[in-house]
This record gives C-alpha cells, sequence and structure tokens, in this order.
C-alpha cells in the first residue's frame, strides 16, 4: 500500500539545514495498522505529512514514495494531489486548529465529497450526513449547520475522521489524533479509528508520542528517535522484546496506576540532539544509560534480528542474537 | 450585551460623534475673519442682511445660532444657500450632488476591492517571489503618491494629450452609460489608486497568516486545487481586517472625494462642500459635514453587523460578552 525508501528530509532554516528525517524506510500492506512512535521533535510529523507530499516547499525531499503501485515522490504536486482524499488522508492533531473556523461542518465535509467524486449537493449531504453517524455524532443533520467553535473538541475531533473518510481513503494518517482531547476522549477515539479501519478495510499510521495509544490499535510499531527509525517490529515482538534502549526509556516514562502516588515519574533525561548539527556516534549515546565508547564514536546501523525485529544499537537489550 | 444594549451604544457614539463635529465647525467658522453675511451677499442693503443674520440666528451669539442649526438639523431643515437672488436650499442640492459622490465612491471602492482582492492573495500565495516583489514595488510607489496629484497626471495625460476619455464634467447614466463611465474612468481611478495599495497589502499579510493555519493544510489533504483553497478557505477568515478598513476609508474617500471632485468639475457633496466653504455659507456647509459624518458612523455599524456574518468567531465573542 504505502513503502517508504530512504526517505530523507530537511528544512533550510536561519541556524543551518535541519535534518528533520534521516533515511526511513517502512511499508505498509492493505489493512495494516502502524504506528510511528517518537518523543517531540523526532520527526514523526514530519514523515506523515512527507509521505503524503503535504510539506511546506522549503522542505527538501529525497527518497522514495510508493502509494498503491504509483511512485508518487516523483510526481509533481499537482498529480500527487489526486490521491489525496481520495487514497490517502490525514487526521491532523489539534481539532481546535485543524477545522476552518468560519465554515459550517457540513460544507467542509460535503466539500471533499462534490469536489473530488462529483457527488451532487444532495448526494454529498446524504453521505455526509451518514458519515457524521459513523462517528457517533448525535443528531447529525443539527451538526451540518455548526460551526467548528460550537462542537466540543472531541466532536470536532469526530468531525475531522468524518472529512478524512469522506471519499473512502485506503490510507489513514492519524498525526497524534487524540493528543489534543480529555483521556477519556481519547480512548473513545482510538476505538472509533479502529473499528472504522476494520469495517473500510483501511490501512493506517497512527503517529503519537505515546506507547499506550498504539499499544492496542496497531499490527506493527516504527520508534523513532531524531529523525531515525530506531526500532521496528511487529507489535506483540515490540512489547515482549524490546531491543532498543530508547524503547524502554519510552515505556518507563509513562505513569502508571501501581507507582505510588507521589513518586518522581522516570523521565529520559537529556535532550533531544540538535537537528542542525550532525553527530558522529549513536543519536541517543548522551541519555543512554547503557552507552559505551563505541556509541559516541560510530552510527549504529539497523540491525535486523532472527525474528525481523530490527534495532539500531550496538548493545540491545536482551544481547545480540 | 444584548442587540438592544448594542443599538442604544451605537445611537449613543452616533450623537456624540455628531454633536462634537458641528460644535467644531461652527466654532471654526467662527474665527474666520470678516462678517459672514458680508461674504455671501456683497452689496445687498443692510437691512436685508440684518434679516438673513436673523434667519441664521448669528444675532443670538455662538451658542444660540449653534443650537438653532441643530435644531432645525434634527428635524431635517438642512438650512440653505444664500445669494443675491434669493436662496436654495441645501436640501435641493443635495439631491443633485449626492448621487454622484456615492457613485464616485461606490465605484472606486468596487474597482479598489476587484484588484487588491486578487492581487493580495495572489501575491500571498507567492510571497517572496518576483511577483509579490514586484507587486509590492509598485504598490508603495502609487501609495506615496496623494490622489489629487494621480488626478492631476491622469487628466492632463490621459484626457488632455491622449483625449481618451474626458477629463472634465459629469454625465448622468440616464443620459447614456458610456459617457456616464467615460467621464467617471479618472476620477475613480484616481481615487482608487490609494485604496489599492492599502487593501492589497493588507489582505496580503492577513492571508500569509493565514495560509500557516492547519485548516488550511487540512482543506490541503483534501486533494482541493490551491485556487479553491485560497478563495474557499483561506479569503474569508482573512478578510475582517479588509472589510474593516474598507468602511473606515469611505470616511477618508469622502476627503478624497471633495478634491477629486473639484479637479474633475463633478458637482458631488465634496464640490457643494468647498462652494460652501469659498461663499461662507455657514449653515450649508455645517449640516453638509454634519451629513458626511452621519455617514461614516452608520458606515461603521454596517461593516460591524456585517463582520459577525463573515466571520461567526466575531459574532461568539460578541454573544460570549
Amino acid at each position: 500500500m504505502l513503502k517508504l525508501e530512504n526517505l530523507e528530509i530537511s528544512f533550510a532554516t536561519s541556524r543551518g539545514n535541519l535534518h528533520a528525517v534521516k533515511g526511513v524506510s517502512l511499508e505498509i500492506a492493505a489493512g495494516e495498522s502502524i504506528g510511528i512512535v517518537g518523543e517531540s521533535g523526532s520527526g514523526k510529523t514530519v514523515l506523515s505529512r512527507a509521505s503524503m507530499g503535504l510539506l511546506a516547499p522549503t522542505a527538501t525531499r529525497t527518497g522514495t514514495v510508493v502509494f498503491d503501485g504509483q511512485e508518487i515522490s516523483s510526481l509533481p504536486r499537482e498529480q500527487v494531489r489526486d490521491t489525496w482524499g481520495t487514497g490517502m488522508a490525514m487526521i491532523f492533531q489539534d481539532p481546535m486548529t485543524a477545522l476552518n473556523p468560519v465554515r459550517r461542518v457540513g460544507s467542509q465535509i460535503m466539500e471533499g465529497l462534490t469536489v473530488r467524486l462529483g457527488l451532487s449537493k444532495e448526494d454529498a449531504r446524504k453521505r455526509a450526513i451518514e458519515l457524521l453517524g459513523r462517528v457517533r455524532i448525535p443528531d447529525p443533520e443539527q451538526a451540518l449547520k455548526k460551526f467548528p467553535g460550537q462542537l466540543s473538541g472531541g466532536m470536532r475531533q469526530r468531525v475531522m475522521i468524518a472529512i478524512a473518510l469522506a471519499c473512502n481513503p485506503k490510507l489513514l494518517f492519524a498525526d497524534e489524533p487524540t493528543t489534543a482531547l480529555d483521556v477519556t476522549v481519547q480512548a473513545q477515539i482510538l476505538q472509533l479509528l479502529s473499528e472504522l479501519r476494520k469495517e473500510l478495510n483501511m490501512s493506517m499510521v497512527l503517529v503519537t508520542h505515546d506507547l499506550g495509544v498504539v499499544a492496542g490499535h496497531t499490527d506493527k510499531i516504527a520508534v523513532m528517535y531524531a529523525g531515525e527509525v530506531v526500532e521496528y517490529a511487529s507489535t506483540k515482538d515490540l512489547f515482549a522484546r524490546m531491543r532498543m534502549p530508547y524503547t524502554e526509556a519510552l515505556m518507563k516514562s509513562i505513569p502508571r496506576l501501581s507507582t505510588p502516588s507521589g513518586s518522581r515519574l522516570p523521565v529520559i533525561e537529556g535532550r533531544l540532539p540538535d537537528p542542525t548539527k550532525p553527530e558522529p556516534g549513536c543519536l541517543f549515546a548522551s541519555r543512554c544509560p547503557y552507552a559505551q565508547e563505541k556509541c559516541r564514536t560510530q552510527h549504529p546501523d539497523l540491525t535486523t534480528d532472527s525474528n525481523g525485529h530490527q534495532y539500531r544499537c550496538f548493545f540491545p537489550l536482551g544481547g545480540a542474537q | 450585551m444584548n442587540k438592544l444594549g448594542e443599538l442604544a451604544k451605537r445611537i449613543g457614539q452616533l450623537v456624540l460623534v455628531l454633536f462634537l463635529v458641528t460644535l467644531l465647525v461652527a466654532f471654526l467658522m467662527r474665527l474666520l475673519p470678516a462678517d459672514t453675511v458680508d461674504i455671501m451677499l456683497p452689496g445687498q442693503p443692510e437691512e436685508f442682511k440684518e434679516v438673513i443674520r436673523q434667519e441664521l440666528g448669528l444675532d443670538k451669539g455662538f451658542f444660540g445660532y449653534y443650537f438653532q442649526w441643530l435644531t432645525n438639523f434634527v428635524k431635517g431643515d438642512f438650512g440653505s444657500f444664500y445669494f443675491a437672488g434669493g436662496s436654495e436650499t441645501v436640501a435641493s442640492h443635495l439631491g443633485n450632488a449626492l448621487p454622484k459622490s456615492l457613485l464616485l465612491m461606490l465605484y472606486s471602492q468596487i474597482v479598489a476591492l476587484a484588484v487588491s482582492i486578487p492581487l493580495g492573495l495572489s501575491s500571498a500565495y507567492r510571497a517572496g517571489t518576483k511577483f509579490d516583489r514586484a507587486v509590492s514595488g509598485t504598490l508603495f510607489t502609487f501609495s506615496s503618491v496623494p490622489s489629487f496629484a494621480i488626478g492631476l497626471i491622469l487628466a492632463l495625460v490621459v484626457g488632455v494629450k491622449l483625449g481618451w476619455v474626458e477629463p472634465l464634467g459629469y454625465v448622468p447614466m440616464s443620459e447614456g452609460l458610456v459617457e456616464h463611465f467615460k467621464h467617471m474612468v479618472l476620477p475613480v481611478a484616481s481615487l482608487s489608486v490609494g485604496l489599492i495599495a492599502a487593501y492589497t497589502r493588507l489582505l496580503r499579510s492577513d492571508v500569509i497568516a493565514t495560509l500557516k493555519e492547519d485548516y488550511v493544510t487540512m482543506a490541503a489533504s483534501k486533494g482541493l486545487s490551491d485556487r479553491r483553497i485560497l478563495w474557499r478557505h483561506v479569503f474569508r477568515p482573512s478578510s475582517i481586517t479588509l472589510m474593516t478598513s474598507a468602511a473606515l476609508n469611505m470616511g477618508g474617500l469622502i476627503g478624497g472625494a471633495v478634491v477629486i471632485e473639484n479637479i474633475f468639475s463633478i458637482q458631488g457633496v465634496g464640490f457643494e462642500i468647498i462652494y460652501a466653504l469659498g461663499t461662507r455659507q455657514y449653515v450649508a456647509l455645517q449640516s453638509l459635514i454634519a451629513l458626511v459624518a452621519v455617514g461614516y458612523v452608520l458606515f461603521n455599524v454596517v461593516v460591524d453587523i456585517a463582520s459577525g456574518f463573515v466571520d461567526p468567531r466575531t459574532r461568539e465573542r460578541r454573544g460570549l460578552r
């Protein structure tokens, strides 16, 4: 469905070239769901936008993106655009800012239907009502007439999902779809996304900083750090046999109910390396509790073990196999 | 605040503005040297002048005169122009002058908006390119030249030297549309050049800000064309400043029209104002200026209401108060 090969993305900034995504290769099969996990600034949002071709013109991209058998990375923007909405669609992070505040919910859903699918206004309306019902919005007919500002955050995110699903995309990018929402609403939205994905047999790329979010909703997980994929495995395998110290650190920083109240939340000390300055060694070395001399001077390649579990570490957890 | 309260506040503002403006005009007129009626009616018998003085209330002192005018104005009696041979009511002059001025301002606004909206959108869309820089440079040059200078140059070059259109006078629509527009081209052009420069710059900067919004990327991700995104998703949320400025400029336009009407000898309200000033027609001048002020304040009220329709966010904000 989607194949990324050696994708590199950089932005020209006033402080120099910002290397946001470094040599990422991923593959997503039809109907499959993949989680891309990493902290803020790890390049996961840029990666998902670049896969779609939605980046600003200031970004430089090399490598190939193949979608549905078509190499879209070499096509002009006008042609890539034909896959947007109908082939690939995106749910944005913040439903407060990603819906046009001056246009009614109905017109924002119907727009894709009339413009891209050529539906009549009446048909588009019917479909919009059906979509709003699908994303469990009560009283869809009324909701069509509302402005985004009149809806709650959770409702807005449902509207956004309805917009993304409007033209039956084959692949859905969900960029932190629940980060801006309340915890209770988060679970509902994730559940909804999972159900819709199975119902419509879509592929999904779920981008998040929260390992807990991807755990129950994805087939595979790619962990990103400083623009690189540092661990890539099936969800089951990743949680069963974590190889990468960074993934372990991410795991430990999730708060648990079992930890006694009042105890400090474990954090990953230090910060992401400056993306404008290339470093010779492992990018995580300065924050890694297991780092050795080799880690600071040599850059580890992505290694695949016998289970097809990939990791980028000289001294993986559980030892080399 | 409810609608009725809002309206009452507006009317209160209107009354205050009118009171201050007319009081100031009355005061300034009093500062002028020489006796008003002497200048208005030279060579008339002293008894006749005395009658006029009484009619105008000039014998009752400054405030007596002012309140006599004010009472009449509120009743709809705008006073008269006085000549050696008798008098003509301001209302009858206005009947002839107002349509000319309103058309002149309306055309100027339409031309200015029709040019600056596409120009602003496209130069923001292509911000930083040669096109954008050429537009900005040209507009900056034009905005530095006052409208009367542009008017004089246009009248001389296009009207006299090239002889393409009539440099002087006014032809009503009823006497032929082509002639009407031929006479209007130059004054409208002189008035709209400055507006185009101002509007384009305003819209450009607002559009550049809007283009960075999430909902624009989100609209793009539906696979819509850039043109559609600009007009349907970007223009409206970016047009509030433009609309407000367009309305506020109606006041400026009246000022500009005073000069332009005199250059092109269009007998509009501006022409009448200058005439009244030149011949010390106290009452007429004061009524004319008060009417302009009424128009100015009313335009602002209309814009405030209209901006609520264009951008529901402002409507809500008001609703919350």
